[in-house]
């Protein structure tokens, strides 16, 4: 693998995660989004409600749950804005 | 009596702590937000309602922070200092102002004093969470879009009275000794559009979903809430301060009180001592000067 992204994920409140990650995956207003190193800036509106999945070097997977978000992509990293951010349960995962 | 105000003093250190921690919590998100929006502002063209300054200025809406005990020295007061300043200018500028009171202490003063409160909230000043401050800036912004529409006489087609400007006092953290009130304006807001000669550097060109518009209007109210989040946590920290050092002094005041009590005390023992033991003298003496005739 070459490049990682940077992910910073904050909420209002704290931040929630920062580290490195192979891919982002959510869901904005206009449908999935991956996010793999070398992506195109761009800011998006997740959907409602919403998932965030960080595929981590490591070979883990986080998912969480986002209300309120907003994903900026820039050529620095990946950031995930959320009004609220929860770990999603297991079950929910998919 | 000393040891309620001592109490006091270190449960409200304690706070000032935690309080402060949530500020530095709040911290990435704020910046990350006004990243976000600079980016998308240099991009969009801006005629948000939110930013563009209204051509009449009508009425104009004061968010007031404060608390909701007292027993916090000169922390409501100087708040509420500062925003009956702000009012006056306002008025002097020909403008209505409507009240908009976070806290006990001033929906109180205003309540006592008979003037109209346009809507308040109270509970949660010591420790103010997120929701609290969506809950305060939904109504705000809505009075402030609901403004757009309003003429001198009419309230507009919806009806609502709405503002043209929204201000608001809250007391900013300095120091763990020094609080500031500070007034500031919330809406509209001025946004610096960077160019990418300006920022030195080549700005992202950044695709948008949904479009640049559907964000910056779905952006910015969440920015207001923030903006007054802020300030909330900054008004929790200010006031735990004042109310450290205020219990601090009444703390040392006790301290004195007691120390000149004592005293007090001590003095009038030993002169009871004294007379009593003068008085045994004094009989003991009669008594032998009796027998030895």
């Amino acid at each position: 693998m070459a490049k990682e992204l940077r992910v910073e994920l904050v909420a209002v409140e704290e931040r929630i995660f920062t580290g490195t990650a192979e891919l982002v995956t959510a869901r904005t207003t206009e449908g999935e989004l991956g996010v793999l190193p070398g992506h195109a800036p761009m800011l998006g509106q997740l959907a409602e409600p919403g998932q965030v999945r960080l595929k981590l070097a490591s070979g883990e997977t986080q998912v969480w749950d986002v209300t309120g978000g907003f994903i900026s992509v820039t050529g620095e990293g990946v950031t995930v804005l959320a009004e609220e951010c929860s770990p999603a349960s297991a079950a929910d995962r998919h | 009596m000393k040891k309620i105000t001592k109490a006091m003093e270190l449960v409200a250190t304690s706070r000032i702590a935690k309080a402060q921690e949530r500020v530095a919590a709040s911290l990435p998100y704020a910046r990350a937000i006004t990243h976000v929006l600079t980016a998308l502002a240099s991009n969009a063209n801006i005629d948000h309602p939110l930013l563009t300054p209204r051509p009449v200025i009508r009425r104009a809406g004061v968010l007031l922070v404060t608390s909701d005990r007292g027993l916090c020295g000169g922390y409501n007061a100087n708040a509420i200092r500062t925003a009956e300043q702000l009012i006056a200018k306002l008025k002097d500028e020909g403008k209505e102002v409507l009240l908009y009171v976070v806290g006990r202490k001033a929906i109180s003063y205003y309540r006592f004093r008979g003037r109209e409160i346009e809507a308040s909230w109270s509970g949660f000043s010591e420790q103010p969470r997120f929701e609290n401050a969506r809950e305060v800036g939904e109504t705000l912004i809505k009075a402030f879009v609901a403004g757009a529409d309003d003429t001198d006489e009419h309230h507009g087609a919806d009806g609502v009275r709405g503002v043209d400007e929204l201000h608001v006092v809250y007391t900013q953290f300095k120091s763990l000794m020094s609080q500031t009130p500070t007034a500031t304006e919330l809406a509209p807001m001025q946004v610096e559009e960077r160019t990418a000669e300006e920022a030195g550097v080549l700005l992202p060109a950044y695709e948008f979903e949904p479009d640049a518009d559907a964000l910056l209007d779905a952006l910015l109210p969440k920015y207001i809430n923030t903006r007054i989040y802020a300030a909330l946590l900054d008004s929790a920290a200010s006031e735990s301060a004042s109310r450290r050092r205020a219990m601090k002094s009444a703390t040392d005041n006790a301290d004195e009180m007691i120390k000149v009590l004592t005293r007090e005390m001590n003095s009038a023992r030993q002169a009871a001592i004294t007379q009593e033991i003068s008085e045994i003298v004094g009989g003991a003496n009669a008594l032998a000067a009796a027998g030895s005739e």
